[in-house]
């Protein structure tokens, strides 16, 4: 633990990162107020004393959004993270193992999946299946399938060159034995380092899809999607546009530098590669 | 000898493709192994000498059948195991181990000492208590000269040399009759190789086990084996028991090897060469017999005709033209290199 925390990146990541996934815990149990009670009285407020963070034009107080924003963007992460995860992790490890056939179809599939804008296909997915927060987690994960499957390709493939391999399998251990029981192993860190990434981009993608309403749907509290309200009352309101743009970068900042610093010291080799 | 031979390789070959992909075919074909024969009896150890690229490593893994050979047969024991199904393949396994060249590469890191070594005992369906098999890898740890409390380490807490102990006792865990050492001791310092090598010599007369000893280090092999042969760009060039080996070599090539020993007097070194030149690419291996153009012998017939491998003596083969009959020219006047 000691030399996680000799890394500044690790350490200001971690610190970032523990802010939001505290928040979003904290908001589960208590908010100021409820973020979604509108009180035509308190509209368009900066912040004040009672309202840190001021209001929204329904008079909701924006810290509250803010907080339950949180809940959403870790859900959003973790899903999609885990979608990718699962599907690609699998994928990737067939593809080096099996090889040959099955390892071109899996990679030229990544290539097709990798072709497409992200972005694009994402809004054509939520537009075909209907704007909501699934349908983004959905989009998001079928987007890093490729991308967890080329990494596990490529550390696993490494993995089976090694010479413990082949004295497993000069034991007679089956090629799924070995894939479980030595490469998965050797190859966490890496998929670590990926899955945290992945998750700050994650929240990047549900706020853009959500800004464009195609992600969390009202009265829902998004980060993306309070920007989308914001934008509206930005002359009466700048403030309102503020914070949960904040928030987003805060988040996406702490899970990139946390990243980062996984692999500064997970793997010392891809440093040098920078 | 009427015994039968516990491993018996019949012109065994293996091509590796080069270049193609699925769709496009093989731009050429690597020839690493091209016709090998040899037999090892029950306890003997064979050593198999060559220089690096000779194909002397894949012989190795084909006969474990970790790679599936292009042609020839593999006799274990009187079975072709080529013919094996899966599942018979995976019990003959625990007959035949490997250990290998790199004690870094060779240990999964992620693996305790424990698991790395009762890991063979794990394959094929049979499950031993968790208990019995810690006994076993800590008897076996101890008889590799490491101890019991070392099964709860990892291996980066442990030294080449200990690392290339493990390795062994992962290859002993199974009681094998085979153990197909590749390169065992080259990437140690030279004192541990030494200990590597009688740790090897008293573990293979204490469990009857035969050995295939694959090195590019003439000197250890001779030591350690009984029988050696030598390769050259996937053939085996001369085969003989160790004793006739130093004394009366057949093969220039077996001759530029033994020179290339170093020996503790540098007086004795007078009268020797060196070799010359590379060795040929396997993609397009020379015509005629495949040392001519490093020999110095090299006749006519060397370049056009591939001598065989014949008995030039009892137990002694060699495949030279220069053996068709009478030994090596008279040494001396011809040492140019030297």
């Amino acid at each position: 633990m000691r030399r996680f925390l000799r890394n500044k990146n690790f350490t200001l990541g971690f610190a970032l990162s523990a802010a939001v996934v505290l928040m979003a815990v904290v908001s589960l149990v208590w908010t100021p107020y409820d973020g979604n009670r509108m009180n035509a009285r308190e509209r368009l407020q900066g912040p004040s004393w009672a309202h840190p963070l001021g209001t929204d034009q329904y008079g909701r107080d924006t810290l509250s959004r803010v907080m339950t924003g949180a809940v959403n963007s870790i859900i959003v992460g973790l899903v999609t993270v885990a979608i990718g995860l699962t599907i690609g992790v699998g994928l990737g490890l067939l593809a080096a193992y099996r090889g040959g056939m099955t390892d071109e179809a899996v990679m030229r599939l990544s290539d097709l999946l990798f072709g497409f804008p992200a972005v694009l296909t994402a809004i054509l997915i939520t537009s075909i299946l209907g704007p909501s927060m699934v349908n983004a987690m959905l989009a998001i994960g079928i987007f890093y399938i490729p991308v967890f499957a080329r990494l596990t390709r490529a550390v696993a493939r490494v993995v089976w060159e090694r010479e413990y391999i082949t004295a497993a399998r000069a034991c007679g251990i089956g090629e799924w034995a070995i894939t479980r029981r030595h490469v998965l192993p050797n190859i966490l860190s890496p998929l670590l380092i990926q899955g945290t990434i992945q998750f700050a981009v994650a929240i990047l993608a549900e706020a853009g899809l959500s800004y464009l309403g195609l992600g969390t749907q009202p009265p829902h509290a998004s980060w993306g999607r309070m920007l989308n309200e914001a934008q509206t009352y930005m002359s009466a309101n700048p403030w309102l546009a503020i914070f949960p743009g904040l928030a987003i970068a805060w988040a996406v900042l702490g899970f990139n530098l946390l990243g980062d610093g996984l692999r500064d010291t997970l793997d010392p080799r891809m440093v040098r590669m920078r | 000898m009427p015994e039968a031979p516990l491993l018996e390789v019949i012109d065994l070959a293996k091509h590796f493709p080069l270049g193609g992909g699925i769709f496009a075919r093989p731009t050429a074909w690597v020839r690493a192994v091209a016709g090998v024969s040899f037999a090892v009896r029950r306890g003997e150890r064979f050593g198999l000498v060559g220089e690096s690229g000779c194909g002397k490593t894949t012989v190795g893994r084909l006969v474990l059948r970790l790679l599936e050979p292009t042609r020839g047969r593999i006799e274990f024991d009187g079975q072709n195991i080529l013919a094996l199904d899966r599942a018979a393949m995976g019990r003959l396994r625990r007959r035949m181990q490997i250990i290998f060249q790199d004690p870094y590469s060779s240990l999964d890191p992620r693996m305790t000492v424990e698991q790395i070594v009762t890991e063979p005992l794990r394959a094929g369906g049979e499950q031993r208590p968790r208990a019995e098999r810690r006994c076993a890898a800590a008897a076996l740890l101890e008889k590799v000269g490491l101890r019991a409390s070392d099964l709860r380490k990892y291996p980066h807490e442990f030294s080449g040399g200990q690392r290339q102990r493990i390795g062994i006792a992962r290859a002993l865990c199974v009681r094998p009759e085979l153990i197909v050492a590749d390169e065992p001791v080259s990437a140690l310092d030279v004192s541990v190789q030494a200990q590597v090598i009688n740790l090897l010599q008293d573990l293979g007369e204490e469990f009857g086990l035969a050995f295939v000893f694959i090195s590019h280090d003439l000197g250890v092999v001779q030591h350690l084996c009984e029988r050696i042969a030598v390769m050259y760009l996937g053939a085996i060039v001369e085969l003989a028991p160790v004793q006739r080996f130093s004394r009366e070599p057949r093969h220039p090539y077996t001759e530029a090897l033994l020179a290339a020993v170093p020996l503790p007097d540098p007086r004795r070194r007078s009268g020797r060469f060196a070799m010359e030149g590379d060795v040929p690419s396997p993609i397009d291996p020379p015509a005629g017999c495949a040392f001519h153009p490093r020999c110095r012998h090299a006749l006519d017939r060397c370049r056009v005709e591939t001598p065989p491998l014949i008995q030039a003596a009892e137990g002694h083969a060699v495949a030279c033209w220069l053996n068709d009959g009478k030994g090596l020219e008279p040494k001396g006047g011809m040492g140019h290199g030297a």
